[in-house]
């Protein structure tokens, strides 16, 4: 797993929620059959109040933005694994927030589709929409194209789990399961 | 030292004397939950992980809820449930309500406790963050993804952290006009909504000791929208004579001890409580309904796992018997059997279904999650513009109910039934 992920950065504020992370009339959308997991992916933050730009542009399959920035209790709200899973789908790696909802981090973990990293430092008001970033897991540092370094809540056991690609891949591979 | 309720319940899970706030721990659920919309995602990480021939855990404890999409032209919604009902059939799951058909139920968190699934002292996890709920019966219940719920649905087994305590104590007699979802209003403005992240939500005092089950329900349901991992409230009488009614089943009835350490004890008077609501949008944004009566509606909605309940109509209809409604009132019982109880249950005389009808109320739609969460384009009460909605319902963040541009106010149902009457928030003490 490469440990540095760099690239354009999209900045959302406090409590985004699953519903604006993915709104409920894609939820006919079922994460397992590939082509409805890429769908998802295109509606990724569709939710988000008019004013902020599409996470996904029209047309576009993929993100321009690897990195979201968000403020506390990000992913709050429902349990739906298509919040991570859209987000993972539509090429985003890491979210980097003051703070998670519990279930949110959990799916993060389990599918493995990205990395919810804790930041200390409240990134989402020093940081706009497009800035390019390095995210270095390894260290646990965010560093702004400017050569800003901030540090970030080390991830713990939760990165192996991500690392290896979720809860099963996981547990397969340190031999929990056969 | 002493366990709390939440810390006992896992305890015994796990196979353990004892746990502690912050102890990762193996536990056995009792049981799993899952819906048309996470259903159809789990059954396939199920398949792809145990194997095509895979067997459940224990079909008696999968229990398959179609809830959320149902009264839709939508193909694909269609198709959700029947992967639900083939994998059903499969697997021989005794609990399938299968849409379309007389075993048919509706909302999940009212389905399980009438059909006797709730029972004190037990685990059980669901695909669906309201899964809360089924704290109301003294067990321990949270909301799961797909993933975690495929390994449930496999091993019957999860790793959990084992929350820390935040307890609530509510103490006397609740006022005229002021019903559960005021007190869960209340606490989560008073936290708010990441103020129990992580946390176990557990509630006591005698006030909560006089609710009946219903209300308990709406307190539980809620602890979500505050973060928290699960919402508690100790089995007792009360429990015992709505479960020992629906299930024979056994179980264990336990309760916290009384040095058991929690993080942080809150005390209501319930004599001090008035009818709240929680503005646009954030189910924390709270407000005392006197204080909003500038406060335009275009939209009343009774429904949900939270408001849709057969004690919620009856309180509703308390206020709109003999009265007209201004706006457009959306009904949406949660269950089958809460839609028979509107042709069932009298007030003065009339079925609650007449005094709606009398009152001006759009006809009750069948019993599903309906637009509580928006859904497709062509879910009934969906907001699709700008609208103002009030609404018995659990969440008000952006877009929850449909457009971006609708704004949801969450309410009690006696003070939703106000509303509708005047077309701005109300007071419901000003109809009692």
């Amino acid at each position: 797993m490469a440990q540095r992920i760099r690239g354009n950065v999209f900045v959302v504020g406090d409590n985004i929620d699953t519903d604006q992370i993915i709104p409920a009339q894609y939820l006919n959308l079922v994460p397992t059959i590939p082509e409805e997991y890429a769908k998802l992916g295109t509606y990724a933050l569709s939710g988000l109040p008019d004013g902020y730009p599409r996470l996904v542009p029209e047309g576009a399959a993929k993100s321009p933005y690897v990195i979201v920035v968000a403020g506390r209790n990000f992913g709050c709200g429902s349990s739906r694994e298509h919040a991570p899973v859209s987000l993972g789908a539509a090429g985003v790696r890491a979210v980097v927030a003051e703070s998670y909802a519990r279930i949110f981090f959990r799916n993060c973990m389990a599918t493995g589709e990205l990395y919810p990293v804790e930041s200390p430092k409240r990134l989402c008001d020093l940081l706009k929409t497009g800035d390019e970033v390095t995210l270095d897991l390894e260290a646990g540092t965010l560093t702004t194209a400017a050569g800003a370094t901030y540090p970030l809540q080390p991830l713990g056991d939760a990165k192996d789990v991500i690392d290896a690609g979720g809860l099963f891949a996981f547990a397969r591979k340190s031999g929990m399961i056969r | 030292m002493g366990m709390t309720i939440t810390e006992k319940i896992l305890a015994r899970a796990a196979g353990r004397p004892s746990v502690r706030a912050g102890d990762n721990v193996w536990v056995q659920a009792d049981i799993l939950m899952t819906h048309d919309v996470c259903g159809p995602g789990t059954i396939g990480i199920f398949q792809k992980e145990f194997g095509a021939k895979a067997r459940v855990w224990n079909s008696e404890r999968v229990i398959l809820t179609p809830d959320h999409y149902i009264f839709t032209a939508d193909a694909k919604c269609h198709r959700n449930v029947e992967i639900c009902r083939a994998f059903a059939a499969e697997q021989a799951l005794p609990y399938f309500y299968d849409p379309g058909t007389p075993s048919y139920s509706g909302v999940c968190h009212v389905t399980l406790p009438q059909k006797g699934h709730c029972r004190p002292g037990e685990v059980l996890f669901g695909t669906d963050s309201h899964t809360c709920t089924y704290g109301a019966f003294g067990a321990f219940a949270t909301g799961i993804g797909n993933t975690d719920a495929a390994f449930v649905m496999g091993t019957g087994r999860l790793l959990v952290k084992v929350p820390a305590t935040l307890r609530f104590v509510v103490d006397g007699g609740l006022p005229k006009g002021v019903m559960g979802k005021d007190i869960i209003l209340r606490v989560i403005g008073d936290i708010g909504v990441d103020g129990g992240t992580y946390r176990a939500l557990e509630f006591c005092g005698s006030t909560i000791r006089g609710l009946p089950m219903s209300e308990r329900i709406t307190i539980c349901n809620m602890a979500i929208e505050a973060g928290g991992k699960n919402g508690i409230i100790a089995a007792d009488k009360t429990t015992l004579e709505y479960v020992r009614a629906r299930t024979d089943k056994p179980f264990t009835c336990v309760d916290s001890d009384p040095d058991a350490e929690v993080l942080s004890e809150r005390r209501y008077r319930a004599e001090e409580l008035v009818p709240y609501v929680a503005l646009p949008h954030s189910p924390d944004n709270l407000a005392k309904a006197s204080d909003c009566g500038d406060v335009r509606i275009d939209r009343a909605y009774v429904g949900s796992c939270t408001g849709g309940k057969t004690e919620d109509f009856i309180a509703a209809a308390s206020i709109l018997r003999g009265r007209k409604v201004c706006v457009d009132t959306y009904l949406v019982p949660a269950t089958t059997e809460v839609a028979a109880d509107l042709q069932r249950e009298t007030i003065g005389g009339k079925t609650l279904a007449q005094i709606f009808q009398e009152a001006g109320c759009i006809e009750p739609a069948p019993p599903s999650c309906a637009a509580c969460l928006g859904g497709p384009l062509d879910t009934f009460g969906r907001a699709n513009g700008s609208e103002v909605v009030i609404s018995t319902t659990n969440r008000n963040f952006p877009g929850r109910m449909g457009s971006k541009a609708a704004s949801v106010i969450l309410a009690s149902p006696l003070t939703t039934a106000a509303s509708a009457l005047t077309g701005r928030i109300t007071d419901p003490r000003e109809f009692m």
